[in-house]
């Protein structure tokens, strides 16, 4: 390598270094400092320890948005993660249309959350709403979507006439309507993932598979399920991620109060929000649970990548 | 063979009618937006915004009325002038068989002038405008910079500055929140322009795309240019970014539609309605006119088109950058 001192690289980063350094790292220190004290718009009042960690195990609204989340997480990510790998698997055996119906699934991606979340509360709206004028083509009629709390499951079992307790009850169906509209949102661009890695397939392996008289849900469990693994872990991750960080849904589908009805739609992000910036304006106690969200999103991560370290082929 | 066939028409009847799920609710969007709010209130809700609208049949004409009361085989109407606005006569009189009623296609285009005049929807743009723009340039001089330091210079730190930048990118934007909003009061910064451009001019992620595409660049091109006694900052504009265009593309792109769509930050950071980027307003329209659903489908029609058009007409660019940026990253 040719070199000549006359530069100075230092120059070439600190742009980019000084904005992440006061912007990012700062803020995220921060964090922890703050939740340590009584915090308000001023700065520090009072250095009250992990006085703020134990009020959070104590707090049922906090249990119950983390729960809520948690709903979220393991409705959106198994059922996104299965209809993107079809529709993909779908896109990849047709040629013709191909790429109208990519840019058809892909859409929703790009498109802003504020509007489509307004569209989609009218959708779920229970007079002239689209949704259930479809379902009454089904005979399913009445349902009060964003301002039903009673669980999926309850309604379920309810409707064929067995009771079940409330702590099986599952999602509200209010929550199940934000399900519904952040699969629909991230689909198109996990289809669009897979597909590619779908494309990195050598065909070899399917002409050999058919040779050898494989059927084709042999030849995609034994071929395309473990060797598109590392993309499956891709996208487990990031829908993860995502799906953790939902607000925008809830703080526009969702009622007055925002959250309800009875807050069993108040997702882990929009509680920190409303800590912060809502009447209390706690802000030591919302670092406090921002931090908790960061540890559950670093230790999934961490898990994931370990999990992916494993099984690899 | 005949499996065959069969396998394909099953693949193309899926995708056919999960791709209308994906869009059905834009078109529900666009067809509401040109609805009435009559025809709304009145349980329309159809793709095709038809109307049923009253004539009164007298004399050999047809006029436009609107039914007020049923009165035994008298129907009471008001009858409108000819811009189908102002009533020329109001409760009249005529006897039940002259009301004729037909359905009729019609587009309610005054929706979007109300929707837009309504709230200052155009305030918004432009905000939306100079901020995303603001922060397009400055992501691509910072990034350019960094990323060329980071894939081509060496420095002592240089691996542990990366590093550091990529965990911080790992870092969801609901973590930093709080203490940003502190930080940004601390230097007064609340409702200005400043909070909603500065602290997203460098994006890591743009960062870490040019390095990787930088790297690519053969060596040769770098030595021969030092021979011919180019600077390292004249490699960069002369050599390295012209060939990098479409991954500068990509970089644009990309924060374009991030600023565009951003929603979080500006909601928390700024409460004037000056300083509103075009989410930010709808969201507060959304609250406000929440019963008026067809300004409200008009107002989300003209927020997602900007982007929808760009995305329709650079959509090969854009679903490859998503593609290439995800099995990287």
């Amino acid at each position: 390598m040719i070199t000549k001192k006359n530069y100075f690289p230092f120059g070439y980063i600190l742009p980019a270094f000084l904005i992440v350094f006061a912007f990012r790292l700062i803020p995220i220190i921060l964090s922890f400092i703050i939740s340590f004290f009584k915090w308000t718009i001023h700065g520090p009042e009072e250095f009250i320890g992990l006085r703020n960690y134990i009020k959070l195990f104590q707090d049922p609204v906090f249990w119950q948005s983390l729960l809520n989340t948690f709903y979220l997480v393991v409705f959106v990510v198994p059922i996104t993660l299965i209809l993107s790998l079809f529709f993909a698997n779908l896109l990849n055996r047709t040629k013709k249309l191909s790429g109208l119906f990519r840019t058809t699934y892909f859409v929703p991606t790009v498109t802003s959350l504020v509007a489509i979340s307004i569209v989609w509360k009218l959708i779920f709206s229970p007079h002239g709403g689209l949704m259930n004028h479809v379902l009454g083509f089904f005979s399913i009629h009445g349902l009060n979507w964003l301002s039903e709390p009673r669980g999926i499951f309850t309604l379920l079992f309810g409707a064929m006439g067995i009771n079940i307790p409330n702590a099986l009850g599952g999602p509200s169906l209010a929550l199940f309507a934000i399900i519904i509209v952040s699969i629909w949102r991230s689909l198109g661009y996990n289809t669009i993932i897979y597909l590619a890695g779908l494309q990195n397939i050598p065909e070899v392996y399917y002409e050999a598979a058919e040779i050898d008289g494989a059927s084709k849900w042999k030849q995609f469990l034994n071929i395309t399920v473990p060797l598109i693994s590392p993309t499956t872990f891709y996208v487990l991750l990031m829908t993860t991620i995502t799906t953790f960080q939902v607000f925008s849904q809830v703080y526009l589908m969702t009622g007055p109060p925002i959250g309800g009805p009875l807050g069993t739609t108040k997702v882990i992000v929009y509680y920190i929000f409303e800590t912060g910036f809502g009447e209390s304006q706690n802000l030591s106690y919302a670092s406090a649970i921002a931090l908790v969200l960061f540890f559950i999103i670093l230790g999934l991560t961490m898990l994931q990548k370990r999990l992916e370290k494993r099984v690899q082929y | 063979m005949l499996k065959r066939y069969f396998g394909k028409g099953f693949s193309y009847f899926m995708l056919i009618f999960c791709g209308l799920i994906m869009v059905v609710p834009f078109i529900w969007m666009v067809s509401t937006s040109m609805k009435s709010q009559t025809a709304i209130n009145k349980g329309s809700v159809g793709f095709i915004p038809i109307e049923f609208v009253n004539y009164y049949a007298h004399d050999g004409k047809k006029e436009l009325c609107e039914i007020v009361d049923q009165e035994g085989d008298q129907t009471v109407i008001n009858i409108y002038d000819k811009d189908g606005k102002t009533f020329k006569e109001s409760y009249v009189k005529v006897p039940a068989e002259s009301i004729k009623s037909s359905k009729k296609l019609k587009f309610h285009w005054d929706n979007y002038i109300e929707a837009f005049t309504k709230v200052p929807f155009g305030r918004y743009i432009l905000n939306t405008l100079f901020v995303s723009f603001s922060v397009l340039i400055g992501v691509l001089i910072t990034s350019c910079l960094a990323a060329y330091a980071f894939a081509r210079m060496r420095f002592k730190g240089r691996d542990f500055i990366f590093y550091l930048f990529i965990s911080m990118m790992m870092v969801p934007q609901p973590i930093y929140l709080i203490p940003s909003y502190f930080l940004l009061t601390k230097l007064g910064w609340i409702n200005t322009y400043q909070a909603l451009i500065i602290p997203w001019i460098a994006n890591i992620f743009s960062i870490f795309l040019l390095r990787q595409q930088f790297k690519t660049i053969p060596q040769d091109l770098f030595d021969a240019a030092v021979i011919d006694g180019c600077s390292q900052f004249a490699i960069l504009w002369r050599i390295v970014l012209p060939i990098s265009k479409p991954i500068l593309a990509t970089t644009a792109i990309f924060s374009l539609i991030g600023s565009w769509n951003s929603f979080m930050w500006p909601l928390v950071m700024t409460s004037s309605d000056n300083l509103r980027v075009l989410q930010v307003g709808l969201s507060y329209f959304a609250q406000e006119a929440s019963s008026s659903t067809a300004l409200l489908m008009s107002a989300s029609t003209f927020s997602i088109a900007p982007l929808l058009i760009l995305f329709l007409f650079a959509q090969r660019q854009i679903i490859s950058s998503f593609i290439s940026s995800g099995l990287k990253g």
